[in-house]
């Protein structure tokens, strides 16, 4: 159940199953590709595993209680559920920005650093650009350059949530993840976050876990709705949203129900 | 009805109230107390004798110095056995730990809280000091060295616990945040959980010392009670004395009203001071972090 036309795909994930060690059930036999360069939405009631399933790309499972885990994601080729996949590497790899935005409780500047001092990066030029690149990418830098060594959580949650995304921003990653980004967020800092998707996916892999029907239409190049732990439908995100096959797609995304 | 109701309401507002202000009261008198019964020493001996190095009430030698040093050599040596291994119990218990164990794990260390601490001290007569006397090759085992051993494990629970709560109300978010930034376990405690924690860690040592300072039984059994002035570091392998215990050791034989009795209740204002001064220092300490929090917030 692919789209014919799927771009290059960056992640491929096969027969992915997961149970929580509580006896949740989340994911059942996901199978799908998520193409390079274009934003992927991740769609679909709560409870359905979208969430889940984000955690599995970054292997933030890992540090949850799961009873079972079967099923391959490769990212490039490589399958990342692999027991001797460095995991650290892999979070570098694939950053990820949360519902609430989670500043950690340093100034701006040392939470964006932060994650490259991590990695080993000790060199001042590199961290400067660093700090500059990302903050204008995430469409942050105007408002905070002043201010870079003020504590990064007297910032307003539209910017906390625009510095979560310039701190994953700084390492690099190949794939962004965002689970529901705007969900605490006014409609403007929701607008600024959506056009800095649409910039990044110029040189990133975004997977978007909307917060709502209206902001997964706005924004998907390719859509996945999931109903209860399984992919109902795949497809382009116009099709997905204009013109669903499956009948429970269709009733979800005119408001019969969710 | 409604009368009686407004009655009723009335007893209860003050019964409140008289039980919050009697606490109050209660430290007052105490505090008045110990001040009538400590404050005549200062007509009966004078200063220098107070202040000296030498303790031996029958001859009227009344130098509380190597009891003061007594207590504060065996409260040091107790912080630095609590201190490293209740923050590591702490620390292993809420971030490293699985949940079964976990949830066996706090409540055992509570329960060492619990228990009395003459059973500490009769175990620190009958097993640890005849051990140490045999692996230092000491004349006695019975010194500053068992009791703060012992005064370390006394404070170890108390420590572990306020700490582990501390950790514990650190949101996971935060930790989550760390992780998906490519940081180890190691580094997330130590460079996000752990100063995000801070004033409750800090909080759990201050509370943990203090028991320490004030603990009687275990040192009175385990410490050899000679009362000799103690200089770090190598007193700590010689028997001492400690303030608490001097107290309750020779309270039971002085004459009431005599030189004596005025100078036991005149450590006990010591003691009084000190422990007042750990707890102002501590609730300042949480305090300021509490405020900056807040402006940090607001």
């Amino acid at each position: 159940m692919q789209p014919a036309d799927l771009p290059q795909a960056k992640v491929s994930i096969q027969d992915l199953s997961l149970q929580y060690a509580d006896g949740t059930e989340s994911l059942r036999g996901i199978s799908f590709d998520i193409p390079a360069n274009q934003i992927t939405v991740l769609f679909g009631p709560a409870g359905g595993g979208k969430s889940t399933l984000l955690r599995c790309l970054n292997r933030l499972n890992d540090l949850t209680e799961v009873k079972k885990l079967d099923g391959k994601i490769l990212i490039e080729g490589e399958n990342i559920l692999d027991p001797k996949t460095d995991v650290i590497a892999l979070r570098r790899r694939v950053g990820m920005v949360f519902a609430r935005p989670v500043v950690l409780p340093f100034s701006i500047r040392s939470n964006l650093t932060y994650g490259l001092e991590l990695a080993g990066e000790r060199r001042k030029s590199r961290l400067t650009e660093a700090v500059e690149r990302s903050l204008s990418q995430a469409a942050l830098w105007e408002e905070v350059k002043d201010r870079l060594d003020d504590p990064a959580i007297a910032l307003s949650g539209g910017q906390q949530q625009r510095l979560c995304l310039a701190r994953v921003l700084a390492l690099q990653p190949a794939i962004i993840l965002l689970d529901e980004p705007t969900s605490g967020l006014d409609p403007i800092s929701t607008g600024k976050v959506e056009a800095s998707l649409q910039e990044l996916k110029k040189t990133y892999t975004v997977v978007l876990v909307p917060h709502s029907v209206q902001q997964a239409a706005r924004t998907a190049d390719f859509a996945a709705f999931f109903l209860q732990g399984e992919l109902v439908e795949y497809a382009h995100g116009e099709e997905a949203f204009t013109n669903p096959k499956d009948q429970r797609t269709e009733d979800y995304v005119t408001g019969r129900f969710g | 009805m409604k009368k009686s109701l407004t009655w009723r309401e009335y007893v209860i507002t003050r019964a409140i109230k008289v039980s919050g202000y009697s606490a109050i009261v209660f430290v007052g008198l105490i505090f008045f107390f110990l001040l009538r019964e400590g404050l005549p020493v200062f007509g009966e001996v004078p200063i220098s004798t107070l202040f000296n190095t030498r303790w031996y009430p029958i001859e009227e030698y009344y130098g509380i110095l190597p009891l003061i040093t007594g207590s504060l050599i065996v409260t040091i040596g107790a912080a630095l056995v609590a201190i490293p291994f209740g923050i590591g119990t702490a620390v292993y218990i809420a971030e490293v730990s699985p949940r079964w164990m976990r949830e066996v794990l706090k409540p055992l260390v509570e329960l060492l809280g619990g228990l009395p601490s003459v059973v500490l001290g009769f175990l620190g007569i009958l097993v640890l000091s005849p051990y140490l006397r045999v692996l230092l090759d000491l004349p006695t085992g019975l010194s500053a060295l068992a009791g703060a051993l012992l005064l370390g494990g006394i404070a170890i629970p108390t420590i572990v616990s306020i700490a582990e709560d501390a950790l514990d109300a650190v949101p996971r978010s935060y930790r989550e945040g760390a992780w998906a930034l490519g940081a180890t376990r190691w580094q997330t405690i130590w460079r996000v959980t752990f100063p995000a924690a801070k004033s409750g860690v800090l909080t759990a040592i201050m509370l943990g010392v203090g028991r320490a300072i004030g603990e009687t039984m275990t040192v009175m059994m385990v410490t050899g009670n000679a009362p000799v002035l103690a200089i770090l570091p190598g007193s700590i392998l010689s028997p001492v004395r400690t303030m608490t215990a001097t107290i309750a050791a020779e309270m039971g034989e002085v004459a009431s009203g005599s030189v004596h009795y005025h100078v036991l209740f005149f450590i006990g204002m010591v003691l009084f001071l000190i422990s007042l001064i750990v707890n102002i220092a501590a609730s300042s300490v949480v305090f300021r972090s509490k405020k900056r929090a807040e402006r940090i917030l607001s």
